[in-house]
């Protein structure tokens, strides 16, 4: 095995269990990381790309189970009991989740919350972790860690609880950093400090992140692959470039025209992919995307699409890959009216 | 699209909304929170004025205050060469007709135990109590044709929409009885990138219709500049710039609108530009910084601008009769 792959999904399922019958939250995803560099995963809400780490990190609700493997420097870390994985989770692998004020503890100062974490994974004193958890808050920027490292999370404001998450999540010196939507709750002032920060903390420290998000903009500013996932499956992956200027998916390029964008034309009206995202429960026949594409043809409405590489690290998943659209520009006009899909 | 410069449908004057703060001891001075802190501006006919800003900056206070839902301290809002400043329920209700909003969260502003026909008829039985079940129910069918729901959806209830359709609920919920002006608060910001396409062409082909007039108010400086025409750039309550769309996405000319459009990550992985990253975070509004507001944070900031908050000064220059107005006391020192 390669050296440098820090982590290796392979063939990863999740399912959970619902009164209304099984949801297949993740299908079938594999995908492979390597050491310092940074992943990408984009897709709406409901699209199964929070899923997927919330399996790695052994958070799965109470009615989700995983197959597959996830090979996490050398080890599989799916199925693992939790004494086991609490040896990896927090330690080497962290987590980072979209609203610092859910996820700090409300009763417990910010020390309490840092130290707890030294102590118990590297058996730190109590005053050795209180030093290391200043040095940590400087680190991601906050002033006087030394006195306000002694305050509840309520004190510190929405950027300053993001920046004590991050700390935390980095106490132990992970190799790999997952990101939930790590800024979606914050201004964009506050969100280029922090995108700013996880970059150079990246460089710094040499680890690996995983940003999932459904913002394309910090996607292209922070990361080096993507993957598309829609519908609960990989639609599209490929180095941030590739993607970018070249979109093979006819969802990932609805996608990327549905932006408006800031240094874009603003005349026109935006492109805007019909429909709406998919219902998980209810997912159409064949290719899950299929009732919004502009160009699925019978076989896409009865066969789910063979997922296609063309190079190292860049598939995509479509039955159209080589009908005109791909010759064709864009289109760019919407279709006349929008009328919602069948309920 | 024309925008009829001359008659400004709305006009805010010197608006001030100010909230007493409990300081929850008997002998200090309650404070006072100064949500909006003298705003001025014109809304003309078939324009779209966005409102953007950090969270805090009272941009939702100035948009309730405009349509008189929240009382304001001081200053004036004209509608129509009218004054409404601190009408009564009563007194406002023949304007409400006129004046709409839509709000952030599409299903919380929906009452779940009312069918969408029953929410999107509520105004227009209010107001128009004079007419017959069935021609409400035929205005109803039809407005929900045009911002894109299904008629035949009419008896079903709002837990069963998804976001953007719960969003388009709310739309023709506001424009049933055909407002001039819309108050848009966040109208997007909840949902998913394909879906707040599609709410922004609606919003617009809405606005050509009708020629409504729109107050946007938005944290999203992508969307923002899609869909407007001028921008008011806030900044605790207080306005820093305001000017046509492309002149303040071109040259702008505030250090804290300039730092707003850099923070702004492009879709793009060609630009992966230097920003300008402002420092800190957004003061308490109920302890601003003295002078102008802005200067805790700003990279240019000296002694002069601690002592008096500055004016707002014409700097256009090009435009004829649109202004570009900033305040700031070192424009001349800082470049594009």
């Amino acid at each position: 095995m390669n050296d440098n792959i820090i982590l290796e999904v392979k063939n990863l399922n999740t399912r959970f269990d619902t009164p209304d019958g099984e949801v297949a939250a993740a299908n079938e995803i594999s995908f492979t990381l390597k050491k310092g560099e940074s992943l990408g995963v984009v897709g709406e809400s409901g699209s199964g790309k929070t899923q997927i780490f919330m399996a790695l990190m052994g958070l799965l609700a109470k009615n989700g189970k995983t197959t597959g493997e996830a090979i996490f420097k050398g080890q599989n870390i799916l199925g693992l009991p939790v004494t086991e994985l609490n040896k990896v989770r927090g330690v080497s692998l962290s987590m980072i989740f979209q609203d610092p004020m859910t996820s700090l503890n409300p009763y417990l100062k910010v020390s309490r919350q840092m130290t707890e974490v030294l102590i118990e994974h590297q058996g730190m004193s109590q005053k050795e972790a209180l030093e290391k958890s200043i040095e940590m808050l400087e680190l991601v920027g906050i002033p006087e860690a030394r006195k306000r490292v002694h305050m509840y999370p309520h004190e510190f404001s929405g950027g300053m609880r993001q920046r004590v998450m991050i700390a935390i999540a980095l106490l132990c010196e992970p190799n790999l950093l997952i990101a939930d939507e790590p800024t979606t709750a914050l201004d964009v002032t506050i969100q280029a400090q922090i995108l700013d920060l996880l970059h150079d903390l990246k460089d710094k420290l040499g680890m690996s992140i995983v940003m999932i998000t459904h913002d394309l903009g910090v996607i292209a500013s922070m990361c080096d692959h993507v993957m598309v996932m829609y519908g609960g499956r990989v639609v599209e992956t490929g180095s941030v470039q590739a993607l970018f200027s070249d979109a093979k998916h006819p969802y990932t390029r609805g996608l990327l025209q549905s932006m408006p964008r800031i240094d874009g034309d603003h005349n026109e009206d935006l492109y805007a992919i019909p429909g709406q995202p998919p219902n998980l429960q209810a997912l159409p026949q064949g290719c899950a995307f299929q009732p919004r594409c502009q160009y699925a043809t019978d076989l896409c409405q009865q066969e789910r699409p063979p997922t296609t590489e063309f190079d190292a690290g860049r598939t995509a998943s479509c039955h159209q890959l080589s009908s005109a659209f791909h010759t064709s520009s864009p289109v760019k006009k919407n279709p006349v009216h929008v009328v919602e899909g069948v309920l | 699209m024309s925008v009829n410069v001359k008659v400004p449908i709305l006009t805010v004057d010197n608006l001030k909304v100010h909230f007493p703060v409990d300081t929850g001891t008997f002998f200090t001075k309650n404070k006072t929170l100064k949500a909006v802190d003298g705003v001025s501006f014109q809304l003309h006919e078939g324009e779209t004025l966005s409102v953007v800003g950090e969270s805090g900056c009272g941009k939702s206070t100035l948009g309730r205050a405009v349509l008189q839902l929240l009382h304001n301290t001081d200053g004036q809002v004209v509608w129509m060469g009218q004054s409404i400043t601190g009408h009564s329920v009563k007194e406002m209700r023949p304007l409400r007709k006129q004046m709409q909003i839509i709000f952030q969260d599409p299903l919380a502003s929906l009452d779940p135990r009312m069918t969408i026909g029953e929410i999107i008829a509520e105004p227009l039985v209010t107001h128009h109590p004079e007419l017959a079940g069935k021609a409400v129910r035929y205005r109803v069918r039809e407005m929900m044709d045009i911002v894109g729901l299904l008629p035949r959806m009419i008896n079903r209830y709002p837990h069963e929409f998804s976001g953007g359709q719960c969003q388009r609920i709310g739309i023709a919920r506001a424009m049933i009885l055909q407002p001039r002006v819309i108050v848009c608060d966040e109208p997007v910001s909840a949902l998913d990138v394909s879906i707040q396409a599609q709410i922004i062409n609606l919003l617009g082909e809405l606005q050509q219709k009708f020629g409504l007039s729109l107050l946007f108010i938005s944290h999203d400086l992508s969307i923002v500049r899609h869909i407007s025409h001028r921008v008011m750039v806030l900044y605790l309550g207080n306005v820093m710039e305001i000017a046509d769309k492309d002149d303040l996405y071109n040259s702008p000319k505030h250090p804290y609108t300039q730092a707003l459009i850099s923070a702004v990550p492009a879709p793009d992985p060609a630009v992966r530009k230097k920003r300008v990253v402002l420092k800190g975070d957004l003061p308490s509004p109920i302890d601003p910084p003295s002078g102008c507001v802005f200067r805790t944070r700003c990279l240019y900031a000296d002694e002069q601008c601690s002592q008096k908050k500055p004016d707002l000064v014409d700097c256009s220059t090009s435009g004829l009769n649109r202004r570009h107005q900033v305040a700031c006391y070192k424009i001349e020192t800082i470049d594009d």
